[in-house]
């Protein structure tokens, strides 16, 4: 059967990639500001977290509003929060880093900052490579989505790696925190839920 | 001739009845798709904005300094290649006008850095209230192209107009008990409005060790690329100490008192295990998040080492003999 809205997930990867390409035309035409590496950081880092907690955004949706589209755009959403968590990832290790190791390994290894970072970034490789609905059926359902809750650990590692990046004021970050908490909690109660119905169905 | 219809067009050009029957779903998922990829583009957009690049327009184009200057020769000048104007004055931490760096260029225009009055007093034996123009007028400006490092490890090469300090606390001849110099910025957030909120425990105040502050190299800048001070920079007077952080160079300040006390420094108050009092540019003692060994001079990519006091090691270093200065940072 064709996919109801077949435009959806083409649109949502075009408009999620606009701003990468914006960013890489004018940091290559040297319009980013007196601080271009520093921008691209920025800018790369805070579209990671915010489409990663989209994608973790699209169950609690549906859940609470019935509606079936955001649970289509998941894997997508997903994919492009790789996307921008490796371009993240390529400005601070070629651009800013000039790819050198001895450098990057002691942030990686003495600075919580960049630990946290680096392990939310790392986290996200092995849900991106099982994404397709091969993996899905090879690794089988339950296993597959417990591998895939990976994606709230490396979600609440951005939050740290956000906040620990701030210099005073901590606001925007914690409203980044207060929404992924908000959305955790969805997935509890529905779990809790869940859990005493089956109960009440035993015991009926 | 005239009853010739015109021809048919051949049958591969004729539209599948399939299609013409689709062609409104057709168009109204073109539209769906553009829109949707409009309100994802637009929403990432929207929510990068807060840390947008400088936008153009905002460069301050300050009035000529009117006095002669001498100009840059000194024992104490840099070489190096100058970070562009454009860059210095766009490119600000000034929490007094917002948090992001384009904030400063963006929204200074509310501080009115004339008429100003500066007051010099505490431990001094000719305590003034004097007008900034005046103080500026009485003493001969000098051009320093000097570095500055940030704490955010990154730095700028910046032609400054100045007094050096030495020569005002000379004039205000200090007492026997002043031991340090504290600084403090204009509290005023009609003109500042970054100060209605608490980020930092306002005014901001800076200091010095009496030392230091009489060191040939500080300067009370008045002024940069032979221009009025903007407003972003700390209009109209700030302070520049080439081998300490750039949070020690206190800008649009008000008041100079000399103390028997070390003062209470407004970022050191804030978070003094980042944060130390002397603040002095050292590649071996890193802040507690990133590395200080190296920095981002703007307008390059990638990094350079940083030096010891900032590359002034050979002028500054006798002040400090005798300190850990993985203790005193």
């Amino acid at each position: 059967m064709a996919s109801k809205q077949p435009w959806l997930n083409p649109a949502v990867a075009l408009g999620g990639l606009a701003p990468l390409a914006l960013l890489a035309v004018q940091g290559a035409q040297g319009e980013l500001g007196a601080n271009g590496i520093e921008f691209a950081l920025n800018q790369t880092g805070l579209f990671a977290l915010a489409v990663l907690m989209a994608s973790l955004a699209c169950t609690p949706l549906r859940l609470v509003t019935g509606w079936t589209w955001p649970a289509r755009i998941r894997r997508t959403l997903g994919l492009l929060a790789f996307t921008y968590a490796g371009a993240h990832f390529l400005t601070y290790s070629v651009l800013d880093q000039g790819l050198d190791v001895r450098a990057m390994a002691e942030d990686v290894l003495t600075r919580p900052f960049i630990t946290v970072g680096f392990t939310a970034f790392a986290l996200l490789v092995p849900l991106a490579l099982t994404s397709t609905s091969k993996s899905v059926r090879r690794l089988g359902f339950p296993k597959w989505q417990r591998l895939h809750r990976l994606a709230y650990v490396a979600a609440a590692l951005g939050v740290v790696h956000f906040v620990w990046r701030v210099k005073k004021d901590v606001t925007e970050p914690v409203i980044y925190g207060a929404v992924l908490a908000l959305l955790l909690s969805v997935r509890v109660g529905e779990a809790l839920r869940k859990k005493r119905a089956l109960a009440a169905q035993r015991t009926a | 001739m005239r009853d010739k219809l015109p021809p048919e067009p051949p049958g591969s050009e004729v539209t599948p009845e399939k299609v013409y029957l689709r062609r409104r779903e057709l168009i109204k998922n073109a539209g769906l798709f553009a829109g949707t990829a409009a309100v994802v583009g637009g929403g990432l957009y929207l929510l990068g904005m807060k840390r947008t690049r400088p936008m153009d327009g905002f460069v301050p184009d300050a009035g000529q300094v009117a006095q002669p200057v001498a100009p840059a020769a000194g024992a104490f000048d840099t070489t190096e290649p100058r970070t562009p104007y454009e860059d210095i004055t766009t490119y600000n931490n000034f929490y007094e006008f917002g948090l992001d760096k384009n904030d400063p260029a963006r929204r200074a225009h509310t501080l009115k850095p004339r008429p100003w009055t500066v007051v010099i007093d505490g431990e001094v034996h000719k305590p003034q209230t004097v007008d900034v123009d005046q103080l500026i007028s009485s003493f001969p400006l000098e051009e320093r192209v000097y570095r500055m490092r940030c704490v955010e490890a990154w730095s700028m090469v910046i032609p400054w107009l100045g007094i050096p300090l030495g020569k005002l606390l000379e004039r205000v001849q200090p007492t026997s008990f002043a031991k340090y110099v504290a600084f403090t910025t204009l509290e005023d957030p009609e003109q500042m409005p970054g100060q209605k909120s608490p980020v930092l425990d306002w005014p901001y105040v800076e200091g010095l060790r009496l030392d230091e502050a009489r060191h040939p190299l500080t300067l009370l800048a008045t002024g940069l690329y032979g221009k009025q001070l903007p407003a972003q920079n700390g209009a109209p007077l700030r302070l520049v100490v080439p081998w300490k952080y750039g949070f020690k160079g206190i800008k649009s300040i008000v008041r100079i008192s000399l103390t028997r006390e070390q003062p209470r420094t407004t970022w050191n108050l804030a978070n003094g295990r980042e944060y130390g009092f002397y603040a002095n540019v050292n590649p071996a003692v890193d802040h507690p998040r990133w590395s200080q060994a190296s920095e981002r001079r703007i307008g390059d990519t990638g990094r350079r080492p940083t030096l010891p006091f900032n590359g002034y090691a050979e002028q500054v270093a006798d002040l400090y003999r005798g300190m850990d200065l993985k203790r005193d940072f």
